[in-house]
């Protein structure tokens, strides 16, 4: 850029005008960059002429200041736009070229999921946790004392052989495989204070073959109260609740008379299921009664002071009416993609 | 119990038409539940037909089929009809059972004249189990067989019984009484409102006298005689031959029962009738009078089956005076068996002690009708009627006469009387009955009621033993006054504290690794010795009649099942796999046993209730898992991460850091694990758990890939040491001061161990350290290696200034030199 060689109105305004179209001509914030020094740096057109007002005489010096400096000003400004410009297109370019296809982005953590019917039993255990129930657990292998006769199974009751029980070796210890969680029932009742409200899920085990619909290895749900005046309404009152939380606000229960050792009056418990498929009906979902006095006895209760319910339910059989399992075989086969279409949700 | 509707209908009044499911709707409202509907599904033209004549045909199916000349009308058209038929059980002349086209037999199945093996068949000749009449498939049915000769023509359907249906129930074990026809149609007369005609009212009673009889029991079970009951009833000059009627064999087909001779189905048909299982011994063959008497331990009877059993000195036995001639109330003895040459019978009906028998069918492995019955109490006022009806039908069905002779042994006793307050079953089922309502309903089921003011007194009838406290009389109030009318309340229970902290433990220790990646699975706890010792020999517990003998024990380790389910998803293409398993192990027992359990209905002292406690066996809870495959996957921009025993330390770290517990490893060695890749567990120096990767043998045994990473953590052990309330320290916010550092110790040093000495040289001012390069390798001396670290300082009160942080950090290096000989990498 020529320099003029003296300080004229004329020369500030031309080197201003050729200032600002070589800004104008710059399009990216890398070159404008570059060309800062040329443009507004010591050795630019404007800097030069500057350096001239110490040459000027004092008297016009105020003058040739204001001059160059207003001619600086409206340079720098233009400057400054032109750079918050260019580097927002920069910024702009920048996020663009960044661009993936999210969809074919590599995975990094894996996807998890709860086996059904252990989040089933955690989701019962919640709603009785809900109503002020506590959760009460005990041992799977247990003594048979525990198992039946404290249950009002007499040792040659033919009830007793209705159970196909796993014995441990040997047989003599009365040691067994629970072959119902009853057995936590009486165990509640000898540890813990009046009034009782418990739950207890776990597994038990009976001596049948795998297939369709049987496993030797599987889990239920027991509930049991105790307290001064429970009566059987408690017990439906109970089981409506937890019916519908399970199944919907249209979902009923309906008691049959039936027969356990440990509890009398007994009941078998049907579901009214709204959602089953083929359309609503009618379900077998377990059994509950009365708690019988023996048992009461059986813990040091005394039956003429305290009463009390409990029921109990199967949680694959629950599982497979409630979320259409149809093969046993799924539940119990660790085959991860069963696990994983639940994710969270049951 | 298999009820059927015809014989039900003389006891009750059915609706016209009613069918076996209209039946079962009534009877599951007060406690028989439906078990399904038998026979009845067959409509005719169904009719008797005799074969004129055959000709066997070979088909190029290597099958041969006769086809048939079937006459199966006297008159008329169609009545020679061409039927082809593939059995061979046949012969010109016999009469048969033929279903003619337009018929539909059991299933749905429709006859119609179709063409099949090159002719057209008019009809189908029937099979029994075509007819519904049973399993027996190996042919037609040729109608001689069961001792019938009809005229042809004949509609075979009611000949047969086949318009009869049955409805079968599930019973109880406390309702023996509804083993019987006649005790479902009681049930049934509650359950219908209907009156119901008690057979037993209308039999005749036989008596006989004169033969020797001797009941004793020198030692009774728990204290009750084995036989309070004993009537003998004595038939002569029967035909052995006669044929069974079909009402009474279509009956006992309906039933569930074979027919198999006069006598043994009178006996059978009566026990049905009246639930009095009876026993029908071939006089001539007794030798002597009979004695009631427990074995001599070591005595031997031949049983029915032709099988000679040993007997325990607990065992009931029927005896005459030569030896035993009956296991009472399970089987009797083949010495004294009817036969097709019998003429002369002696019926016995008797009651025995349900306990006595059930031990001696279990003892003999001989589960039968009668003992079934016996174990569930038999009417104690029935024998004498059921064993006069049975008489009484031999003389009607089998030409016999009454022969005067018996016996009749009866120990009188009284039902006990239970004491009720009136209020009581209202107090109970929350029903607001009306004394009348509990009078009548206790009536209704045969009970002896009397009232002094609020008190009734109650005694129950003679087929109800199991009704002996006053819940079971509330439970027949309940039940028949209907259970749809008992009310909905909802308790409120006091207030509860929640999950307990170790309930809480298990449901975040899953939460927390099913949300880093892993699927939860729940598998058998059925192992086999092999298994158990992978994990180490710890002392297992032993099944007595496990499912498969191989996997006869119960785990002691979560590992060998979460190695079965990886090989199962592995073999259905699911090869990248990260599973997690929670439950109990089984310890073997560290108490001792106790070999007499308390009784039931009391509360054991506390020592008992100790002692049944401290024998079972420790029941840990586990939490384990396996990580094999790829833990990442392949992916654009991405190679494949291998899982293994890295991400199963991972997971450790994830359990012991929500646990709020630091950790630190020790090498192991393991049967089933990699001997230079396994680690135990240790917190606060004690081991909770292993970590490491599978053996490689074991993962090629089991169909695993050879990287397979592997963690187990006893659950309970990190409740134990889990702090119960976490005390805040205050978060330092002055600047932090980072410094890297490389030392190289021999490959030997674990970097745990160099880490801990770091920590401890390092002093207060350091906060964290984190490995972050483990080389081997050019530029170092063999069997050694360089570990680096990140270290991060920082002080409390001020901002530290690098000087500082090196000080602290040369401290460190000095004590790794002296207790590991670690040199600073330049």
């Amino acid at each position: 850029m020529p320099v003029s060689d003296k300080l004229t109105p004329e020369s500030v305004a031309s080197a201003l005008q050729e200032s600002l179209a070589a800004l104008s001509e710059i399009t990216d914030a890398a070159s404008l960059r570059g060309q800062k020094a040329q443009i507004i740096g010591e050795n630019s057109a404007l800097s030069q002429l500057n350096g001239l007002i110490k040459s000027v005489p004092n008297e016009q010096k105020a003058e040739a200041g204001k001059l160059v400096g207003g001619a600086r000003a409206q340079l720098s400004a233009a400057f400054a736009e032109k750079e918050a410009e260019l580097e927002a297109l920069e910024r702009t370019q920048a996020l663009a070229a960044e661009e993936v296809d999210l969809s074919a982005a590599p995975k990094y953590l894996g996807l998890g999921a709860r086996h059904p019917l252990s989040l089933l039993m955690d989701q019962i255990g919640d709603v009785f946790v809900g109503m002020g129930w506590e959760i009460a657990d005990g041992p799977e292998l247990e003594n048979e004392w525990f198992n039946f006769d404290a249950l009002n199974f007499h040792p040659d009751h033919p009830a007793r052989a209705m159970q196909d029980t796993f014995f441990v070796k040997p047989v003599e210890n009365h040691l067994l495989l629970r072959t119902h969680t009853s057995p936590v029932q009486v165990r509640s009742l000898l540890e813990r204070e009046l009034p009782v409200y418990v739950l207890c899920p776990g597994r038990v085990f009976r001596t049948d073959e795998l297939d369709a619909t049987h496993t030797p290895v599987f889990h239920q749900v027991e509930g049991l109260a105790i307290d001064k005046g429970l009566t059987m309404a408690d017990l439906r009152g109970t089981l409506e609740h937890f019916a519908r939380v399970m199944f919907g606000q249209e979902a009923k229960i309906r008691l049959r008379p039936s027969f356990f050792p440990f509890t009398e009056p007994s009941a078998e418990l049907d579901v009214w299921h709204p959602d089953a498929k083929g359309g609503p009906r009618w379900v077998e979902w377990g059994g509950c009664g009365m708690v019988n006095p023996n048992v009461l006895l059986a813990a040091g209760i005394d039956p003429e002071v305290y009463s009390g319910f409990a029921f109990g339910m199967g949680i694959e059989r629950t599982l497979m009416f409630r979320n259409g399992v149809l093969d046993m075989h799924d539940m119990v086969e660790a085959d991860v993609r069963f696990s994983a279409q639940f994710g969270s949700v049951i | 119990m298999r009820i059927p509707l015809k014989w039900l209908g003389e006891m009750v009044p059915l609706a016209p038409g009613a069918t076996a499911h209209d039946v079962m709707a009534e009877l599951v409202k007060v406690g028989l539940e439906e078990e399904g509907a038998h026979g009845g599904d067959i409509s005719g033209p169904v009719v008797v037909g005799e074969v004129l004549e055959f000709e066997p045909e070979q088909q190029n199916n290597g099958k041969t089929i006769r086809w048939c000349q079937v006459r199966v009308a006297e008159s008329g058209d169609h009545q020679v009809r061409g039927v082809v038929c593939g059995a061979s059980n046949f012969a010109v002349g016999d009469k048969v059972v033929v279903t003619l086209p337009g018929a539909v037999l059991p299933g749905g199945f429709q006859i119609a004249a179709r063409k099949t093996y090159g002719h057209v068949s008019d009809g189908m000749i029937a099979s029994a189990r075509e007819l519904g009449l049973g399993d027996d498939h190996d042919g037609i049915l040729v109608l001689s067989t069961i001792g019938l000769d009809p005229a042809i023509g004949t509609d075979a359907i009611s000949l047969l019984g086949l318009d009869d249906s049955a409805a079968e129930v599930n019973v109880t074990p406390d309702r023996g009484y509804c083993l019987s026809i006649r005790g479902v149609a009681r049930e049934y007369s509650h359950a219908a409102g209907v009156k119901f005609s008690d057979p037993a009212t209308s039999v005749k009673v036989a008596s006989g006298s004169g033969f020797q009889l001797s009941v004793t029991d020198g030692a009774p079970i728990h204290g009750v005689p084995g036989c309070s009951k004993f009537a003998l009833v004595g038939v002569k000059g029967i035909d052995p031959t006669a044929t069974v009627p079909d009402w009474m064999a279509t009956r006992l087909k309906l039933a569930g029962m074979r027919s198999i001779s006069i006598a043994v189905d009178i006996t059978n048909y009566v026990m049905l009738e009246l639930g009095q299982p009876l026993h029908a011994y071939d006089a001539a063959k007794l030798v002597g009078g009979i004695t009631v008497r427990r074995a001599k331990s070591g005595e031997e009877i031949v049983t029915l089956d032709d099988k000679s059993r040993t007997l325990s000195s607990e065992d009931l036995l029927i005896c005459d005076d030569q030896g035993p001639i009956g296991i009472a109330g399970v089987m009797g003895g083949a010495r004294t068996e009817v036969s097709d040459s019998t003429r002369e019978v002696l019926i016995e009906a008797a009651i025995f002690d349900p306990i006595s028998i059930a031990r001696s069918a279990r003892r003999h492995k001989l589960p039968s009708e009668a003992s079934k019955r016996f174990e569930r109490g038999v009417d104690s006022a029935i024998p004498n009627i059921a064993a006069s009806r049975a008489a009484a039908l031999l003389v009607e069905l089998a030409g016999g006469t009454l022969s005067g002779v018996g016996a009749d042994f009866s120990e009188q006793s009284q039902r006990p009387e239970i004491s009720m307050d009136a209020s009581y079953p209202s107090q109970l089922v929350g029903v607001d009955y009306s004394l009348d309502q509990v009078v009548s309903s206790l009536e209704q089921i045969g009970c002896t009621v009397s009232v002094a003011g609020s008190t009734l007194s109650v005694t129950a009838p003679s087929w109800r033993p199991d009704i002996t406290h006053k819940t079971d009389l509330v439970e027949e109030v309940a039940r028949l006054v209907g259970y749809d009318k008992i009310p909905t309340r909802l308790p409120v229970a006091p207030p509860g504290r929640g999950l307990t902290r170790r309930q809480q433990l298990r449901r975040r220790s899953l939460s927390a690794l099913t949300g880093a990646g892993l699927i939860e699975v729940l598998n058998y706890p059925f192992v086999s010795k092999e298994q158990n010792a992978w994990m180490g020999e710890v002392e297992a517990v032993e099944l007595e009649n496990p499912i498969q003998s191989e996997f006869g024990q119960l785990r002691t380790s979560l590992v060998p099942g979460l190695v079965l389910a990886a090989a199962r998803n592995i073999s259905r293409g699911m090869v990248d796999l990260a599973l997690v398993e929670e439950g109990s192990v089984f310890l073997a027992a560290a108490g001792s046993p106790v070999l007499q359990l308390p009784v039931g209905n009391q509360r054991p002292s506390d020592q008992e209730l100790a002692a049944l406690k401290s024998s079972i066996p420790n029941q840990p809870r586990f939490i384990s898992g396996l990580f094999t495959g790829n833990w990442v996957k392949q992916g654009p921009g991405q190679s494949a991460i291998t899982a293994g025993y890295p991400q199963a330390l991972g997971a450790v770290e994830i359990l012991l850091q929500q646990a709020a517990l630091g950790f630190e490893l020790e090498q192991a060695k393991l049967p089933g694990l990699h001997p230079g890749r396994a680690a135990r567990v240790l917190v606060q120096g004690q081991a909770v758990g292993l970590v490491g990767e599978l053996h490689p043998d074991l993962a090629s045994e089991n169909h695993l890939p050879r990287r397979v990473g592997i963690f187990e953590l006893n659950l309970d052990a990190l409740y134990a040491l889990s702090p119960e309330i976490v005390t805040a320290k205050s978060v330092d916010v002055m600047p932090a001061a980072t410094q890297d550092l490389s030392m190289v110790v021999a490959t030997s040093v674990a970097a745990s161990e160099l880490m801990t000495t770091i920590i401890a040289g390092a002093g207060e001012l350091l906060e964290e350290i984190r490995l972050v390069d483990d080389y081997r390798g050019a530029g170092l001396a063999e069997g050694t290696k360089s570990l680096t670290f990140a270290l991060l300082f920082r002080a409390d009160d001020r901002t530290l200034t690098q000087q500082e942080a090196s000080a602290a950090r040369d401290k460190a290096v000095a004590l790794a030199a002296e207790k590991h000989g670690a040199v600073l990498r330049g």
